[in-house]
């Protein structure tokens, strides 16, 4: 009887030992086969020609354009949007926001992709253009920034809003000098994630920035801007060796900017952790 | 504040305000400024949805009255022949031979996600227990790693993933023997490795991280001296998550998975790689199918160029079909998680 419960034991964690590996693998595994096809186009040539060449260069810069974008947009709304369901926003109202952002995220990005071509890029005649990309992409990410920034500043110690109150400060003054330097960390952690899911995104993009083979340009609207992940997709139905490699080198890119982005996440989301710890005496 | 100190306080207990009056003297001019910008900012995620949804109805309405229920009940979808006179059904026009119905992307939405997450749930569960219980807080931190790459990774590279690497290998290897047990409906010609199976699998890789993560938050909350009473019964560790970490997590473990399914439904780009592409019911888990979204992001070129321009309507009708999916499961999946959690998980989409 005893054999058989350490038996069971030893089979239950070989199990669970199992089901890790099978988590473990496929993103070892990801890694080492699109590095492997992207072998064959490394090169300094893919920072300096575009697409029409041997490059990347247009779509390199593109997708950064794209995230300083969605910085902007998504960034400024979400935050503020945050601050109101945590600060200022009291009972049914708040409930109702926060639970329509957070079905919001769960919307499926090919219908944001749909609605974005349907009404920016036809119905407003901006044609496929920088605008309408970010929006479609902000609208998608929004309710991340939102409930990371609700999340950190709810973390921020009931004691420091007392003592704020207890020395007069109005509210905003209060947010502006106590709270959000306190919950900074936490939202940038946010931000961060945000800019994450961007870099990936392709379907809400397909239609709305279109691809180019010139590098982007500032102007918001009637251009066609190129990304990262659009090449992936294109390159990849394209026949050849050469376009092989070079779809794999672009989605090599975007995992390095994925990589960059998560490091920065885990120190954010690290400093936040600790400012909470300090502050909660 | 200032009213509050110019309010001339006659000497004894002063009245009671009432709760609105006081909330709204603790208010300065330039706090409630700051305030109407921060509400309407509050309130576009919510006007974002709203928008959505109702210009996803508004495109979808000439389809819906074109189609009828015969949406639901035809396989096929076809865009229609781009010469010719276009036809008029219901008082609305479209190429003629145009036919669109939802029933084969709707049965491979379903199936595909479904086989997904019966692939994914108990993986991640396992996963999951075995870096909380078993394994020491430094390694636990160094393996998050794993779970936060898998759910940021593209789901572009995740589609170049399967069609060059774990299609091909999977289909010369574990497809091959499950056909050959010749089980119906898993039996067959295996294809080149993109089809069904193929697709489900990559949905399980790109849903786990988000069940893996939440039900590690979830056996990480287990309380400690339900676990002692375990050891102090003499459970064997396995026991221990079998009587005191499963039910406690079981209801968590649920949500997550209904957010995950939420995710596999509406994911696009990866099927759409993987599928091969076919408007059809499967006759086998080997063969070629769609899913809505695939099929949205697919045929919306072509779909363009129709002059009646009933073939984007069609397409509204079934993004509306998946946006109501999606959102049934994604309430359900929300009511569950805050059953047992206050503040929801922010997932749902990557990382």
């Amino acid at each position: 009887m005893r054999r058989r419960r350490r038996l069971t034991d030893r089979v239950f964690w070989a199990l669970c030992g199992l089901a890790f590996l099978v988590i473990a693998a496929p993103s070892v595994s990801v890694i080492v086969s699109v590095f492997h096809q992207a072998f064959p186009a490394l090169g300094w040539q893919l920072f300096t020609q575009t697409t029409t060449g041997q490059g990347i260069q247009n779509a390199i810069l593109g997708t950064l354009l794209l995230l300083l974008g969605v910085l902007i947009v998504a960034g400024s709304v979400g935050v503020a949007a945050g601050v109101y369901l945590a600060e200022y926003a009291a009972g049914r109202s708040a409930a109702v926001l926060r639970f329509f952002s957070e079905v919001l995220a769960g919307t499926p990005s090919i219908v944001i992709g749909y609605i974005g071509y349907v009404t920016l890029v036809v119905e407003f005649h901006w044609g496929y253009s920088l605008l309408a990309a970010v929006l479609a992409l902000s609208v998608l990410v929004m309710p991340y920034i939102v409930k990371t920034t609700e999340v950190a500043l709810r973390q921020v110690p009931t004691t420091l809003r007392e003592g704020t109150a207890g020395l007069g400060m109005p509210r905003s003054a209060s947010l502006r000098r106590v709270l959000m330097p306190v919950a900074l960390p936490g939202i940038m952690s946010g931000l961060v994630v945000a800019l994450a899911i961007s870099t990936g995104e392709l379907a809400p993009l397909l239609f709305t920035a279109n691809a180019s083979d010139q590098d982007p340009s500032f102007s918001l609207f009637h251009h066609s801007v190129p990304y990262l992940t659009n090449v992936v997709y294109t390159d990849l139905s394209l026949p050849g060796r050469r376009y092989r490699a070079t779809s794999a080198a672009a989605g090599l890119i975007s995992l390095a900017i994925l990589v960059i982005l998560i490091a920065l996440g885990r120190i954010l989301s690290g400093r936040a952790r600790r400012q909470t710890a300090r502050m909660s005496l | 504040m200032t009213a509050i100190l110019e309010r001339p306080g006659p000497p004894g207990p002063p009245e009671p305000l009432s709760e609105r009056a006081r909330r709204r003297a603790e208010l300065t001019t330039k706090d409630r400024v700051v305030r109407g910008g921060l509400a309407v900012a509050g309130i576009i995620p919510t006007a974002a949805l709203l928008f959505l949804t109702y210009q996803m109805v508004r495109q979808a309405i000439p389809a819906i009255r074109f189609n009828g229920w015969h949406f639901f009940q035809t396989k096929t979808f076809n865009l229609g022949a781009q010469y010719g006179n276009p036809v008029t059904r219901h008082g609305e026009q479209a190429l003629p031979k145009a036919q669109f119905g939802v029933l084969a992307m709707l049965f491979g939405t379903v199936v595909s996600s479904l086989i997904a997450l019966a692939l994914a749930v108990p993986v991640s569960v396992g996963g999951a227990i075995l870096l909380v219980e078993k394994l020491p807080a430094r390694v636990q931190n160094v393996l998050g790693v794993f779970l936060e790459l898998l759910a940021g990774i593209p789901s572009v590279v995740f589609g170049l993933w399967g069609v060059y690497t774990l299609g091909p290998v999977l289909h010369r290897t574990v497809f091959r023997w499950i056909s050959d047990i010749g089980i119906p409906w898993f039996d067959g010609r295996t294809g080149n490795g993109q089809g069904l199976a193929s697709a489900s699998v990559v949905l399980a890789v790109m849903i786990v991280p988000i069940i893996a993560s939440i039900t590690r938050e979830l056996v990480r909350s287990v309380p400690v001296i339900s676990k002692e009473g375990a050891v102090a019964l003499g459970l064997t560790p396995a026991e221990s998550v079998r009587f005191v970490t499963i039910p406690y997590v079981r209801t968590g473990v649920v949500a997550a998975a209904v957010l995950g399914w939420a995710r596999a439904l509406g994911e696009t780009i990866a099927v759409l790689l993987i599928s091969g592409n076919a408007v059809t019911i499967p006759h086998s888990v080997f063969d070629p199918f769609t899913t809505m979204a695939a099929s949205i992001a697919a045929l919306l070129d072509g779909a363009l160029q129709d002059s009646t321009g009933m073939d984007v309507h069609a397409l509204a009708e079934v993004g509306l079909v998946l946006l109501g999916v999606t959102m049934v499961t994604n309430f359900a999946g929300r009511l569950l998680t805050r059953r047992f959690s206050d503040a929801g998980l922010p997932v749902g989409r990557g990382v």
